[in-house]
């Protein structure tokens, strides 16, 4: 019963994703980024709903399994997008953000999502405070992963003097790459955060702050990456070169939730 | 008698003849004042931009107007009449008429449709009319050819065109920098078209805007127009590093805008974007340039493109005014031939009215113990026989006059019939000047017949 939930919350996002992609290649439907901003909040609520009914039923929160900690990943961008939308009233970057929540967390309808026991070792508050800011950081680097793409396809636009639909909706390239540089100045502390807490509950639970497993190393590369990242835009690296940088920080994120996570080795395999 | 146009456009002469000739603001008066002192020069008025130098006037006779205005000119300028001849057109009487409504409804420009020319037009007339330089007939002149303007604007869609490449460029600049307030404008070069953008793009919030041009003065008049900074032009590389956006319209023949000088500004400022416009022809701003990162380059075709403008579609709409407007010369005319029954009406209402009064005074004198009563109704009379005598006659003038076959041939007859060529004939000129009530009348009059 409670699968269901997500699986219409999955629909509903789907049909969200729909709309807005129709809203930024159609200029006469102005309609449907409305409809589907309703949609979104209502598919979250569903999402939430489904969140807290998992969390009651396995008595832990429910970010363990491949399948949960896509779903929370999902969950995450999916409340950046709409803190974002409701705050700038960028309707284009639903276009992008709901239909990348939708592809992450595609792979956890066809996993098991059945509840699996957990380590009584790592029955602890840390649980939910480390995974919750890793998750945080992560879906604050896909926003800004999306942002650089709105960019790219914008300013290849403006380069190519294609003025269409997609270019009135997308916004100016200068609240893009401001987004950007936010999603890092965010996404970095966060990811820290994620990262310090994580080591401070490995060594409650295992008496050592840090072991060089695979999902730790990633981390710490992921970890870097971003902060030269973040010292490239101080030293006034803009535009073009910082959206493709913040991509490919993205792609690091994404090899260690799809790629290390499933390497049965260590602690963080799931 | 009538109006002629002397002048020269970006059609007929080069930027460097242009300038060579252009009346700054300030001088404008003086120069008014001694083109008035020509002989035979009765009013003038001198509309002088960075495409268009021109001067407007109303004369006593056109072929020797024209060579005087000629003669103003190259003294004026301290220039030879051979080196202008090549440059300068001439508009007399009817083509005068014409081309002052074309200028004003900016068929003429090098932009169709664009609403500056009518500004600078009235701004001329405005100095013109503080330097006393003109009178009924240019007054009537300009304030018909801004009416017209006006008409054209509403009456045909020539204006949208010019105003949606600017908005497309204010639009492209809102994609690239979000909001434009506090950005800069560099305008290197000047022109119609160029002003215009720069003027929305102020319209938009942009707030600084330097100005280069090949010539200091005209950037420094271009700066203190848009409140902004003159810089030199061979400095324009240094000041590249300030600008957000650069709008290009120099009369160069080659490429000024290069490659290195771009790349090196975006270095140094640190590769924030810079939008460029290029609306000269040939173009100033090297394609090559586009390839630099953070550099958005447009000419006025790719604008033009963008907007949608169907050229067919403009083109249609600026025959839609040629008509509009040659029907309005033809009004204009029938008020200026109307002007050559004045004299007429004037010496047959003074001719009558001296009988009139001679009569009066002859009866009055006759007649004993009349009460002052009686005086005023015998004399109120009189007034009432002449005004009600005159009525006819005068409206037959003044519709005859109007109608260039019968105009002279009825205004002769009047005269032979009244006997006014006894009298003797005063200049023409003054009286028409002195008829500015009858101008008024006339004026309120066809207004009328043009809302119909």
């Amino acid at each position: 019963m409670n699968l269901t939930f997500f699986q219409i919350a999955m629909g509903v996002y789907l049909l969200a994703s729909a709309g807005y992609i129709v809203y930024i290649i159609k200029p006469e439907q102005k309609w449907t980024a409305t409809a589907s901003l309703w949609a979104t909040i209502s598919g979250f609520l569903l999402h939430s709903a489904y969140f807290v009914l998992r969390w009651t039923e396995s008595g832990r929160i429910p970010v363990t399994s491949f399948f949960e900690a896509a779903n929370f990943l999902g969950m995450g961008i999916v409340l950046v997008f709409l803190i974002m939308e409701l705050r700038f009233k960028i309707a284009a970057l639903g276009s992008f953000m709901l239909p990348l929540a939708v592809v992450l967390m595609a792979p956890a309808l066809i996993l098991s999502g059945d509840i699996q026991e957990l380590n009584p070792v790592l029955r602890s508050g840390w649980l939910g405070i480390h995974t919750s800011f890793a998750v945080l950081g992560d879906s604050a680097f896909a926003f800004g992963f999306i942002v650089s793409i709105m960019y790219l396809i914008q300013e290849r636009q403006l380069k190519a003097k294609h003025l269409g639909a997609l270019f009135h909706r997308l916004p100016s390239l200068n609240i893009m790459d401001t987004l950007g540089y936010k999603a890092l100045t965010f996404g970095w502390p966060l990811f820290t955060i994620g990262m310090l807490t994580g080591s401070i509950w490995a060594n409650s639970a295992w008496g050592s702050y840090w072991s060089w497993d695979p999902k730790e190393t990633w981390s710490l590369i992921t970890w870097v990456v971003y902060l030269a990242l973040l010292h490239l835009r101080t030293i006034g690296w803009r535009g073009r070169k910082m959206a493709v940088l913040s991509i490919v920080g993205f792609v690091f994120v994404l090899v260690s939730f799809f790629v290390i996570s499933r390497i049965q080795i260590g602690k963080h395999s799931f | 008698m009538g109006i002629v146009v002397v002048g020269l456009s970006h059609k007929t002469a080069p930027i460097e003849v242009r300038e060579k000739l252009n009346f700054p603001e300030a001088t404008v008066p003086e120069a008014l004042r001694k083109l008035i002192s020509y002989e035979g020069i009765r009013e003038s008025l001198i509309l002088s931009t960075c495409n268009r130098v021109e001067i407007y006037a109303s004369v006593q006779d056109s072929a020797i107007g024209i060579e005087r205005i000629k003669q103003f000119i190259s003294d004026y300028h301290g220039l030879s009449q051979a080196a202008l001849e090549q440059s300068l057109y001439v508009y007399p009487e009817a083509q005068g008429v014409r081309h002052t409504f074309r200028v004003a409804s900016s068929l003429d420009s090098m932009v169709l449709g664009e609403a500056q020319i009518l500004g600078q037009l009235k701004d001329a007339f405005e100095i013109a009319l503080k330097t006393k330089t003109t009178s009924t007939i240019l007054n009537k002149l300009i304030k018909k050819a801004i009416s017209v303007a006006k008409r054209v604007r509403t009456e045909t869609k020539l204006a949208q065109g010019a105003v949606s490449i600017s908005t497309a460029a204010v639009e492209l600049a809102k994609k690239i920098f979000g909001e434009l307030e506090g950005k800069v404008v560099m305008l290197l070069g000047a022109g119609e078209m160029a002003e215009l953008a720069a003027q929305h793009l102020l319209g938009n919030g942009v707030k600084n805007i330097m100005v280069a041009n090949r010539t200091f003065e005209r950037a420094e008049e271009l700066a203190k127009e848009f409140k902004g900074d003159a810089i030199r032009f061979e400095h324009f590389p240094d000041a590249l590093v300030m600008a957000d956006i650069l709008i290009c319209a120099t009369g160069a023949q080659q490429y000024v805008v290069k490659r290195d000088i771009v790349s090196r500004a975006l270095k140094e400022r640190r590769h924030k974007p810079i939008f460029m416009i290029d609306i000269s022809n040939p173009r100033n701003i090297d394609p090559e340039v586009a390839k630099v990162d953070n550099v958005y380059l447009y000419d006025i075709d790719d604008l033009q493109g963008k907007v949608d403008v169907n050229t067919e579609g403009r083109s249609k709409e600026a025959e839609k005014a040629e008509e509009l407007i040659i029907h309005e010369v033809e009004t204009y005319l029938q008020w200026e031939r109307a002007l050559d029954a004045v004299p007429t009406i004037v010496d047959l209402r003074e001719k009558v009215e001296d009988v009139r009064k001679r009569e009066l005074d002859k009866t009055l004198g006759s007649l004993n113990g009349i009460t002052e009563e009686q005086k005023h109704a015998v004399e109120a009379m009189s007034q009432a026989i002449v005004n009600k005598l005159l009525h006819a006659p005068l409206v037959v003038l003044k519709q005859a006059a109007a109608n260039p076959d019968t105009g002279d041939n009825t205004i002769a007859i009047a005269r032979r019939l009244f006997n006014l060529d006894k009298e003797l004939k005063r200049p023409v000129s003054e009286k028409v000047v002195e008829m500015p009530t009858h101008d008024d009348a006339e004026h309120s009059r066809e207004s009328k017949d043009s809302c119909r």
